[in-house]
């Protein structure tokens, strides 16, 4: 389904997820992340590269990645990220949310 | 003569010594397969093992059974692998040295990653069912248990089977009905992700099974560690989730003969190609099943599908020739939902389970993301292929390594 982003018609999932990554710019993430009440600051758009490295890389993403990234602790990912930080910043990052097989 | 040496002989490896003896020339090739272990266990009946469906003699079998009488079955642990020199170092001291390697190491659970899990408490009250000695621990437990807080949970993924947790739910609501306690039982199912059904269809078509069966739901749960003291997990949110037994999948992490041979990712997964299966590192090193980092689910099925794509790409790899990009992660897996009832699923690395019928298209005789009979008879028929077929490497008629799409319900994808 179509979806308005940032003025642009964006392809999304039923859970609003980008199903073409190349639509995917920081205007539509910030529009995300405004959805789900965050405004993106640096420490945001670091963890979002690093989202970015493990998914081109297609590594599972995992709050123990996080722990071994270097780039935040826990802590840290859920303050950034409040609820479910993993589908949370899936979602701002355009990139499908972990997932079982059915 | 040549050396192709396969490393672990469980479904996968015993499925490619069974599969290349019949492929390789016995004067040009010497195979050679390295397990510690003595015993073969047919691990997707650990599920019905703690509900006293299977017996324990139904899920193990001496290993050696099922390795051709001309490979060479070698039984001592390994301890290295060194792929500069195409070389593998045993325990013992003895040193192979190989052409081709695969690696068929598998997964295992790793409970110590989790503080407070392999504690006091470990089969006392929280077991994993994962290996032979937690299912057995957790039928003894089940058989006296009087009911209370029943807490089903994963660690984090990838996990082996993502679907055996579910599985074990449904079936713990069957288990504890016919002993007429279900009442007394308060089933609790706890996951890392954002729901026990994570995939749009599968939960539209699925979601009814929870509440059918009076099955709650905790979201969004990364475990910190277990207060075994206290009876509770508790995640990184601070959110807490009270038990009376834990029934838990830990961590699952590859071989530690990986990390020692330096050859492993972050969870002792090798890295290969999600194709072709070679690995990412190494020419003459394939690997195959659970000790993959492919972003397929770790299952027998799937290892099933890539043992036939390996064996065509390591003939094609001893003659020169350009290895063939054909593994699309096909998994195809029966999923019990109690009450004698099952579903089946068949899906890849781009589609998502649907519905439809199986494996012939408009006929079935299996139905897709549907619960019934005949799919649950289906499911306990394949305790005999797997043991007299599938790891014997003879080709299930009809089931294809690749997935297909015919007879299923896609959505036209604009």
């Amino acid at each position: 389904m179509k979806k308005i982003i940032a003025n642009r018609e964006i392809d999304v999932n039923e859970e609003g997820y980008l199903i073409d990554f190349n639509q995917w710019d920081r205007e539509v993430s910030e529009c995300l992340a405004g959805e789900c009440n965050i405004v993106m600051t640096e420490r945001h758009w670091e963890v979002v590269d690093y989202i970015h490295d493990k998914h081109h890389k297609e590594e599972p993403l995992s709050i123990r990645g996080i722990k071994k990234s270097g780039v935040l602790n826990i802590k840290e990912f859920y303050s950034l990220f409040p609820g479910g930080p993993l589908k949370k910043a899936t979602l701002i990052a355009g990139i499908p949310k972990p997932k079982s097989c059915i | 003569m040549k050396n192709l040496l396969i490393l672990g002989a469980g479904t996968s490896g015993t499925m490619m010594a069974n599969h290349m003896v019949s492929k390789l020339s016995k004067k040009e090739w010497k195979i050679t397969i390295i397990d510690q272990y003595k015993t073969h266990y047919y691990q997707p009946g650990f599920l019905f093992l703690p509900f006293d469906i299977y017996t324990t003699s139904q899920v193990k079998k001496n290993g050696k059974k099922f390795i051709p009488k001309s490979v060479n079955y070698v039984q001592e642990k390994i301890d290295l692998i060194i792929p500069e020199e195409n070389k593998v170092k045993l325990e013992n001291g003895n040193v192979l040295d190989y052409d081709i390697l695969i690696v068929a190491t598998g997964t295992k659970i790793a409970p110590d990653e989790t503080e407070g899990m392999n504690g006091p408490e470990w089969y006392k009250s929280i077991f994993d069912f994962y290996t032979y000695e937690g299912a057995k621990a957790l039928r003894d437990k089940l058989r006296d248990w009087e009911g209370g807080k029943l807490v089903v949970h994963i660690t984090e993924m990838p996990i082996k089977c993502p679907v055996a947790p579910l599985e074990f739910a449904f079936l713990a609501d069957s288990y504890f009905k016919h002993k007429g306690i279900r009442d007394k039982v308060d089933i609790t199912f706890v996951t890392p992700l954002d729901g026990a059904f994570t995939k749009p269809k599968a939960t539209k078509a699925l979601h009814y099974l929870l509440e059918e069966k009076n099955i709650k739901e905790v979201t969004d749960f990364n475990i910190e560690r277990v207060d075994y003291e206290n009876n509770k997990i508790i995640d990184y949110a601070d959110t807490e989730v009270e038990y009376d037994l834990l029934v838990t999948v830990p961590t699952n992490m590859g071989d530690a003969l990986l990390e020692r041979s330096g050859m492993g990712d972050d969870l002792n997964y090798i890295p290969t190609n999600k194709a072709t299966l070679q690995s990412r590192d190494y020419e003459n090193i394939f690997a195959i099943g659970d000790a993959t980092n492919l972003p397929a689910s770790k299952a027998g099925s799937v290892a099933h599908f890539e043992a036939e794509i390996l064996t065509e790409n390591m003939l094609r790899f001893i003659k020169g020739e350009a290895l063939k990009e054909e593994f699309d992660g096909h998994a195809n897996c029966f999923i019990e939902t109690g009450n004698g009832k099952a579903l089946l699923i068949d899906f890849n690395y781009t589609h998502e389970p649907v519905e439809g019928t199986f494996p012939f298209p408009g006929v079935g005789p299996l139905k897709l993301l549907k619960e019934s009979r005949t799919n649950h008879m289906g499911k306990m028929a394949f305790r005999w292929i797997y043991w007299n077929m599938l790891i014997k490497g003879i080709h299930i008629p009809f089931v294809s390594a690749t997935m297909s799409k015919k007879g299923k319900h896609f959505e036209e994808v604009k």
